[in-house]
């Protein structure tokens, strides 16, 4: 098996695939953060500062997902086709409110009518609030596993992904994301809604750390396949130190109003919590709890070695590409909001 | 109904619906590209009035494209894992890198070419704006890419047996540039770059009938033109290019695209016909063995005729393929003759005076979007009943996963979202029309308008006095 750096293939594009998504959680995360604590704004001035302190850059985070969504194609076909048929349905409603998310936001203010602003403002909000559910609600749902039978083919029902831990890690990912819109939101905004923000801030993240200790007890107590890698070397155990220290970062950068720091540290416990997730799971991708045998992993999922390396080589032209301009668009709309007549 | 056929139906309706936009942002990007180009070049304010104008419009169509295009994405997954099974070492590539290379430089270019006006240099902006049209083309490179590697096989091996069986990258240049990839996205771009021209000059030559925004109006009608008349030519030539790569990689959909049965005869060449697939005849006006002279040169030499495929090797809805195959080549030949007249009374300086022709050109905007929805079913019902040509059936790649009342959820959903979108797509298109290119002193963007929203909409008063302050906030 062909190597780079001493790792072989599969496990460079599952490190790719990682970073990928990661980088999705962390810029579209925001995105939805702030999209489902929308509704909580009631003035329009406000309404529109917090749309469009994601305008100019929503479009270009959610590309991060259309990456992601290819490189797992390209990468681990079968993993690829077994995930999104298994999750059928929850992947067409999710389809579905990423288009309403989409359109809210540019339709919105296209007419100037209270109903239609309205209407707009309800439809971002659930949207946004959904997806972000949603993500944790499939993430948890491919922690503990799914059944597949020697085909990797799903033999379940629809029911079976209706369980209380991946609702837990759902709301946990909308807490997540709420914390980290609402400290985005906070450092793009002024005056009194920058006051309202930072009220919002502390709650959205008391809001996050319940359900991270809920959710972190769970999978102690009842997923062991999710803990053994940390529990068989100690090393591993500054994940957690680190993810722990990152969120006790989070409240005493709030308190300092250093909201850039505490975006860097709710960005670094969505990195730190995905690489646990990943961790855990490697070289497993999709775990079948009863017939552990028929999992799927990064080696009997993965494209053939040429692929992977030119892809990887694709990887190394392209991210730094997507980097850079991610970068510039960022500095062109760095600093508070100021709307014009561009605006949404 | 089973999996297959509501599979079938969901995946043509979501990308038929999709591919709405896509070629509206292509030849869209194009034309606003001409458009700053010569707003930097001459310094006049009305090519950035213009260009500011169709920015607006521009990024509707694209924020449809995008919401529609990742359903795409997944769709593969979702209701194809055979098939994404069996392609995604080879299809996969090309998805990832369209993501990578070219949708990543269309988004986020994008946000500085609509709200960056007054954040960067005229020339950043322009950079912008041609970032976002190349990106926008190197998108459809890829994903036609993948698409022809589906129609005409090269650089791969098939690994596995059965169900394990999947075809494996062996040379990638060979699968980039496979025999049909150049000629079908050059066939592509023209057909993009041709809905995009005919989008400015219908709403252009709208504005002129209706006696507003005159000057800009023309000047703007006068680039469309230019690059409606150059690219409808280039689509004869690529249709020409891509119909000889049919003829001989896929001889069953030419013959079906043809009606052709008999593959002893000469075969005609049909301007229009009926397919009557019982009876195996097709009747209509054709020139005669002309298909024969296209292909081989010479007017005597058959044609392989449907008839000599075995019956479940050849596409079945012969005179659907036949009749969209011909609707496109009718609509591409009456835009040549439109731009082209019109570029003559350019020449003689009467372009404008002709009312009928403007209310052609109105019209004229649905031509583009007919020819490549018709071409696009030809490509693709004329590929069936296999799914990747003559290597994987479209039976045979459905998601085992998934129930038949799981796709009738998703369809219905879909259909009317969609239904939905469109017809907001077209109020909102209807109403920044109407708007026109100048912003009036009533525009809800406007800065005075925004405070008297923000005072109009709120529940307490704006100027709050020290007391209620604390209170207020609470309200924001």
């Amino acid at each position: 098996m062909n190597t780079f750096a001493g790792i072989d293939f599969p496990t460079w594009w599952f490190l790719v695939i990682g970073a990928v998504f990661t980088g999705y959680a962390i810029l579209d995360g925001f995105d939805l953060g702030a999209g489902a604590l929308h509704l909580f704004f009631n003035k329009e001035t406000s309404r529109r500062t917090a749309l469009n302190a994601i305008g100019p850059v929503w479009d270009g985070n959610e590309v991060w997902l259309v990456i992601g969504g290819g490189a797992l194609f390209a990468g681990f076909p079968e993993v690829y086709a077994s995930l999104l048929s298994a999750f059928y349905i929850p992947f067409m409603i999710f389809l579905v409110a990423l288009i309403f998310r989409a359109v809210s936001i540019e339709f919105r203010s296209k007419e100037p009518m209270l109903w239609w602003r309205k209407m707009w403002d309800i439809s971002y909000c659930l949207s946004s609030g959904l997806l972000a559910f949603l993500l944790g609600f499939i993430l948890g749902n491919v922690a503990i596993g799914i059944p597949l039978d020697k085909d990797h083919i799903y033999r379940g029902d629809f029911a079976d992904f209706i369980n209380p831990y991946s609702i837990m890690v759902g709301i946990t990912s909308l807490a997540l994301f709420m914390m980290h819109g609402a400290i985005y939101l906070v450092m793009k905004t002024e005056d009194r809604l920058y006051a309202k923000l930072t009220i919002i801030v502390r709650r959205t993240t008391i809001f996050f750390v319940i359900s991270f200790v809920i959710t972190s007890f769970y999978t102690l107590l009842y997923i062991p396949h999710l803990v053994d890698q940390i529990h068989d070397s100690p090393g591993m155990f500054i994940l957690p130190v680190i993810m722990v220290l990152a969120i006790a970062n989070i409240t005493r950068q709030i308190s300092k109003r250093k909201y850039l720091l505490a975006f860097l540290s709710s960005a670094v416990v969505i990195s730190v919590a995905l690489i646990i997730v990943s961790l855990e799971l490697y070289p497993t991708i999709i775990y079948s709890p009863q017939t552990p045998a028929n999992s799927l992993t990064v080696y009997n999922s993965a494209s053939s070695n040429k692929t992977l390396g030119i892809m990887l080589t694709v990887a190394a032209i392209g991210v730094p590409l997507v980097a850079a301009y991610t970068t510039f668009v960022f500095w062109t709309f760095k600093g508070k909001v100021k709307l014009d007549e561009t605006s949404y | 109904m089973d999996v297959e056929i509501l599979s079938r139906i969901q995946f043509a309706f979501t990308i038929a619906f999709h591919y709405i936009y896509p070629p509206l942002s292509i030849g869209l990007g194009l034309v606003m590209v001409f458009m700053e180009g010569m707003y930097l070049r001459t310094g006049q304010e009305i090519y950035q009035q213009m260009t500011r104008f169709w920015v607006k419009i521009f990024a509707l169509i694209f924020g449809i494209g995008v919401a529609t295009g990742i359903v795409m994405e997944f769709e593969f997954g979702t209701n194809w894992a055979v098939y994404s099974r069996y392609v995604g070492d080879v299809f996969g590539s090309a998805l990832a890198a369209e993501g990578i290379f070219a949708f990543a430089l269309e988004s986020g270019f994008l946000g500085i070419l609509i709200f960056g006006w007054n954040r960067v240099s005229p020339r950043v902006h322009f950079f912008s704006t041609i970032m976002v049209t190349l990106g926008s083309m190197f998108s459809a490179i890829w994903i036609v890419v993948a698409n022809s590697w589906q129609q005409t096989p090269t650089g791969y091996h098939i690994v596995g047996e059965g169900m394990k069986a999947r075809a494996e990258i062996t040379d990638f240049w060979a699968m980039v540039f496979n025999p049909s990839s150049i000629e079908r996205i050059s066939h592509v771009w023209s057909g993009a770059f041709l809905a995009g021209a005919f989008l400015v000059t219908s709403v252009s030559a709208w504005y002129i009938l209706k006696g507003k925004y005159i000057e800009l109006s023309k000047a703007s009608f006068k680039i469309a033109l230019s690059v409606a008349a150059v690219t409808s030519l280039l689509q004869l030539f690529t249709g020409h290019k891509s119909a000889d790569v049919v003829a001989h990689y896929q001889p069953a959909k030419l013959a079906a695209m043809e009606g052709h049965f008999d593959s002893l005869k000469a075969a005609d060449l049909y301007l229009f016909g009926w397919v009557n697939k019982k009876e195996q005849t097709t009747t209509g006006v054709a020139i005669p063995r002309g298909l024969s002279y296209f292909v081989h040169g010479d007017i005597d030499k058959p044609i392989r005729g449907l008839n000599s495929f075995p019956e479940n090797e050849r596409p079945g809805a012969v005179n659907f393929v036949f009749q969209t195959y011909h609707l496109m080549i009718a609509i591409g030949m009456a835009l040549i003759a439109l731009s082209l007249y019109s570029v003559y009374l350019w020449w003689r300086g009467t372009l404008f005076d002709k009312r009928w022709l403007l209310w052609i050109f109105v019209w004229a905007v649905l031509l583009p979007q007919i020819a490549n929805q018709v071409g696009w079913y030809t490509a693709e019902v004329g590929r069936q009943p296999w799914v990747v040509y003559g290597l994987l059936r479209t039976s045979d790649a459905l998601s085992e996963a998934v129930t038949a009342n799981q796709v009738m959820f998703s369809l219905i959903m879909f259909t009317l979202v969609y239904i939905l979108l469109f017809a907001l797509f077209i109020y909102l298109l209807n109403k920044k029309i109407t708007h026109g290119p100048y912003d009036h002193h009533d525009d809800e963007h406007s800065p005075r308008h925004m405070e008297m929203a923000g005072s109009f909409t709120s529940e307490h008063p704006t100027e709050a006095t020290p007391a209620t302050r604390g209170k207020d906030s609470e309200s924001i």
